[in-house]
């Protein structure tokens, strides 16, 4: 299955804090748990993470720092800042409702039964 | 993990690394950081059994394309690209080609507009009043065509820009102006300075909300002043020899210089100015960030100068004999040194990358706010006490009102610059501060022009 590119570009913001929620964390470990988490369906190339990165750290959501890698290069670490901690906590309100309201609907039309396949975004 | 590549990968990387540093967008530190994903991802392939080639093959090209990638950059580090507007993946040819018989095509209209009103009998010099009412609105529709074809507006963008040309030119022409009045000349600075704004929306192609849009604006609106002084001193020297050969053989050339040479090449510079910023953008480094940092302590120093003096003075405030704020030529001289302020806060802004930490220049910029808000508060006092005393005049509320704008601005200006020194806040709320005031200026502007003249009775 393809997801839509407004709808990868819409989740990748609360993607992205909710992963950086759990702990600090670097770009390319930041895409193998989106990777894991939405078990390989949620996919942008790679290099489009980095311009998101930057403008969560501009805004003020994320903090970042210089560090090496295990083989001694530089590696550019992010963790979440108290303004990104509110924001995550907002967009995933803002998903949630999303998502009971789609679930809703998905539920009304097949006669009651819980749609298994509902996304589940914000509760990362 | 990275120590085992092959040295065939390490040249295939140093190889991609030059080729990803290439666009202006994406800086070392950017490349250090693509690279360092790169090197995650072919240990990553190695391991699930490609061989080198392979793994880095794949590795770039999930990266994605670097015509993607860089427009990404490119709109998230505007301030690092603007020194060659060109987004990357337009054809670069066609955008500064076709621009040149554009811009003077219309550089030439607005020449001819501005002579329009002789047809009619109207000289420059017999009737001031005409071209106070009027030189905005026959110069800058111009540059905000050239604008609108260039950016290819949608007709909603053209007619948010129109609409305001159109109600301003109505104004100007209905409204009963006492020849030299006070309300006549506010009004025609006001407008020049309200079409510019509108003008603006033209140059960033309507899309107003974008705080990174607006500042690209303001940093146009810097260097496009720096070319247009630049444009000013060769046409001083091309009309000092125009008077001086003419005169040679005994021909007296100034009324021709008067009539047509300086009307006509102020109105076509304006357009040519335009274009000189858009086309020369990626040969110059931006004039308007280095003047700043050359004259923000210079400025500092003037302001604290200026506080030490008064209160050693004693008299600032207008309880002595020389009352330093009692003129009102001298309120509007410190309504400039405020603007200026402003300006240098503004133009140091433009030019900031928004990630580096804050500098020494940066608490020097707190101390010439803190120094402005002692200086404009004094003003302000001085200013009121004056409307009490005498009544208010229209060029006194017109000053009154700039400087309640400008003290709203620097007090937040201070606040901000102030928790960004501290790290409290990040760069990008001083910015959304600045560029929000843009709207604010565009107000203020058009109630001086619409609402002043009927209010004081076009005196």
């Amino acid at each position: 299955m393809k997801i839509g590119k407004d709808l990868v570009a819409a989740a990748a913001t609360p993607m992205v804090l909710g992963i950086l929620a759990d702990g600090e964390s670097y770009g390319y470990a930041i895409l193998q748990r989106v990777g894991e988490l939405s078990g390989g369906e949620l996919e942008w190339s790679d290099g489009m993470l980095y311009p998101l990165l930057h403008r969560l750290e501009r805004v003020g959501h994320v903090e970042s720092s210089w560090g090496a890698s295990p083989s001694g290069r530089p590696r550019k670490h992010y963790r979440l800042s108290a303004s990104g901690r509110a924001a995550f906590a907002e967009q995933r309100q803002q998903w949630a409702v999303v998502s009971r309201a789609l679930q809703r609907v998905w539920s009304d039309r097949d006669g009651g039964t819980d749609f298994a396949g509902a996304p589940a975004f914000g509760g990362a | 993990m990275a120590d085992h590549l092959e040295p065939r990968i390490e040249d295939q990387i140093s190889a991609w690394r030059a080729y990803v540093s290439r666009p202006e967008a994406i800086d070392g530190r950017d490349v250090d950081e693509l690279e360092d994903h790169l090197r995650g991802q072919i240990d990553r392939l190695e391991a699930s059994g490609l061989d080198g080639d392979e793994a880095f093959l794949v590795a770039v090209k999930r990266l994605g394309g670097l015509d993607d990638l860089s427009r990404e950059f490119a709109r998230e580090h505007s301030e690092r690209l603007w020194k060659q507007l060109m987004v990357p993946g337009e054809p670069p040819a066609p955008r500064s080609g076709g621009g040149l018989p554009l811009a003077v095509g219309l550089a030439i209209g607005a020449g001819l507009a501005i002579q329009i009103p002789a047809l009619f009998g109207i000289r420059f010099g017999d009737d001031g009043a005409f071209y106070a009412r009027f030189a905005a609105l026959l110069v800058l529709p111009f540059l905000a065509t050239y604008f609108l074809v260039r950016r290819r507006a949608s007709v909603p963008t053209v007619a948010v820009v129109a609409v305001p040309f159109f109600l301003a030119a109505v104004v100007m022409a209905v409204y009963p102006f006492a020849p030299d009045g006070a309300t006549l000349v506010l009004a025609a600075t006001h407008v020049a300075v309200a079409l510019w704004i509108v003008t603006g929306i033209a140059y960033i192609d309507g899309r107003v909300r974008s705080t990174r849009a607006r500042m690209d604006f303001i940093r146009f609106t810097g260097e496009w002043v720096v070319y247009l002084a630049l444009i000013a001193l060769g046409g001083g020297v091309l009309v000092a020899l125009t008077m001086g050969v003419f005169s040679a053989i005994g021909l007296d050339a100034e009324w021709f210089v008067e009539q047509f040479m300086v009307p006509c090449g102020v109105a076509g510079a304006v357009v040519v100015a335009a274009w000189l910023v858009e086309a020369k953008q990626s040969v110059i480094e931006n004039i308007a960030p280095v003047l700043t940092k050359l004259f923000t302590p210079l400025f500092t120093l003037l302001l604290l100068a200026f506080i030490v003096a008064g209160l050693l003075q004693g008299n600032l405030v207008g309880g002595g004999e020389i009352e330093a704020f009692g003129q009102r030529d001298l309120l509007i001289l410190f309504d400039i040194v405020l603007v200026v302020v402003v300006g240098l806060l503004l133009y140091a802004l433009s030019a900031r990358e928004p990630l580096a930490p804050p500098s020494w220049f940066d608490r020097l910029q707190l101390l010439m706010v803190g120094a402005a808000l002692v200086v404009d508060i004094l003003v302000l006092v001085a200013m009121i006490g004056r409307i009490a005393e005498w009544g208010a005049s229209p060029n006194k509320l017109a000053s009154l009102g700039l400087n309640v704008i400008m003290l709203a601005n620097l007090v937040g200006a201070a606040w901000l610059q102030l928790r960004f020194a501290m790290r409290r806040a990040p760069f990008e709320r001083l910015e959304r501060w600045q560029t929000g005031f843009l709207p604010v200026y565009l107000v203020w502007a058009a109630i001086v022009v619409v609402a002043f003249p009927p209010l004081f009775a076009f005196a």
